[in-house]
């Protein structure tokens, strides 16, 4: 019970914190809106893509490259942005788990949410038929959930070595490519507006990546935090 | 820890690899469309990934007790299990790539265990370079092995769990003849099983020579 409310408490003053500054939301948003916006530039260069025939794949594919891009620029932030001092308070008043846990809870929140917003502004540049749009609404929800639960992780150990976002990147895309091949597959389906039971399969295992992800970042974290 | 230093192991592991290289090219095989004769690549070819796993899951106990207690000497043997890892991932990629030339016609073929191998190659290369990026000993062993300890469950997926559900080329997979219950008859089995055993046994020795090497640097270095 004391978790659950120190978890609360910690969640309750990040989004308090994001919400007085906006800085990540708005950095983060005009990232996705930026980047969305040079590859509608960049392929429209090539009269014809729009009718090409690979058309559909690429338009899955690059928006998963986006938000992949997006959510490790994003959530390398985490833990980067608390101070020494910072931190050094909350390991009086609150343990390693609720401290990992808010933090992985209000990446998913903020993930989720620009996620959603980055689909519809990439949908208004590149338009498309989907087949099963709540379908592939929820894919992205997922999708941003599972991103933020690997990250948050791999940004703390990043953290405590050195702070660059070389080693955020070559220690995180290993671990996330097993996510992002099943997320694709989902938002294939998706798209393509595939029967809903095809996919379960393959959330299933998605949603177990995720439960392995959070349970070691559970176990491993309170062996991290202390220097 | 005793283990390490004795020396019937050692000289099993030698014997049954050379059982296992003789009896692998002498004793027949079963005839299977495609595979014919290169289906002598499984005693070599397997046992690589097995040793891999050996070492590699070595590697993880060793993190997970160097967080327990600490002892510089656990961080020394997880890291040179995982280099001896590396080591045998890549001569498992060679013999399977080799293989792949003759049976499917090209080194690489886009298959998804050839994919997946990668992206775990990937994964121990990162966590070599994250122990190379930290200066000071205990921090380097602490983040490290947390590192370890969180990529492997991630590498078990990747090569256990992700090829088995789309279609592969691979054997085993999408119908492919394999080693599986009905292929695998009892001629190989008798040299399979014996491999594993000696090719998992013989990592386990070049990983704790490594480990002893490093451990004698270690002493010589510290100061008292």
């Amino acid at each position: 019970m004391r978790l659950f409310n120190e978890t609360y408490n910690l969640l309750k003053k990040e989004i308090l914190l994001e919400w007085r500054s906006k800085y990540a939301f708005n950095g983060v948003l005009l990232y996705i809106v930026s980047t969305v916006f040079i590859c509608y530039i960049s392929f429209n260069l090539n009269p014809g893509f729009r009718s090409s025939q690979g058309y559909p794949i690429v338009w899955n594919i690059l928006f998963w490259i986006i938000m992949l891009f997006a959510s490790v620029n994003a959530i390398a932030k985490s833990f980067m942005q608390e101070s020494k001092a910072r931190l050094l308070y909350y390991y009086t008043i609150a343990r390693p788990q609720a401290i990992i846990l808010s933090k992985t809870i209000y990446n998913a929140m903020l993930m989720g949410l620009l996620s959603v917003l980055a689909l519809i502004v990439y949908m208004v540049f590149f338009t498309n038929d989907v087949g099963d749009l709540l379908f592939y609404f929820i894919a992205v929800l997922l999708g941003s959930i599972s991103f933020s639960t690997v990250f948050t992780m791999i940004s703390a150990i990043a953290s405590k070595a050195g702070n660059n976002g070389t080693l955020m990147a070559i220690l995180s895309f290993p671990v996330i490519v097993p996510v992002i091949l099943l997320l694709i597959k989902v938002s294939k389906a998706a798209m393509d507006g595939l029967d809903r039971a095809e996919s379960y399969g393959t959330m299933g295992v998605l949603l177990a990546i995720n439960a392995i992800v959070i349970s070691t970042s559970l176990i491993l974290f309170p062996y991290l935090w202390r220097d | 820890m005793k283990f390490i230093y004795q020396t019937w192991w050692k000289v099993l592991a030698v014997v049954l690899i050379f059982y296992t290289l003789i009896a692998g090219f002498l004793i027949g095989v079963p005839r299977l469309p495609i595979l014919h004769e290169t289906i002598r690549n499984t005693y070599f070819h397997v046992p690589m990934w097995i040793a891999m796993f050996t070492v590699f899951t070595i590697s993880v106990i060793y993190s997970i007790k160097y967080l327990q207690t600490g002892k510089e000497e656990y961080d020394l043997l997880a890291v040179e299990c995982a280099n001896t890892g590396l080591f045998f991932f890549v001569i498992g990629l060679v013999t399977g790539m080799l293989w792949a030339k003759y049976a499917w016609g090209a080194y690489w073929s886009n298959d998804p265990k050839q994919n997946s191998a990668a992206i775990a190659f990937l994964l121990y290369c990162a966590y070599m370079v994250l122990r190379n990026s930290i200066d000071e000993e205990q921090k380097r062993g602490k983040i490290s092995a947390i590192y370890n300890i969180f990529a492997f469950p991630i590498m078990v997926v990747l090569i256990m769990v992700l090829p088995r559900l789309t279609d592969s080329l691979h054997p085993g997979n999408g119908g492919n003849p394999a080693f599986g219950k009905l292929d695998l008859d009892n001629r190989m089995r008798i040299v399979l099983y014996p491999a594993f055993i000696a090719w998992s046994l013989m990592s386990v020795w070049i990983a704790t020579i490594r480990y002893r090497i490093r451990l004698i640097e270690y002493k010589k270095n510290s100061i008292d």
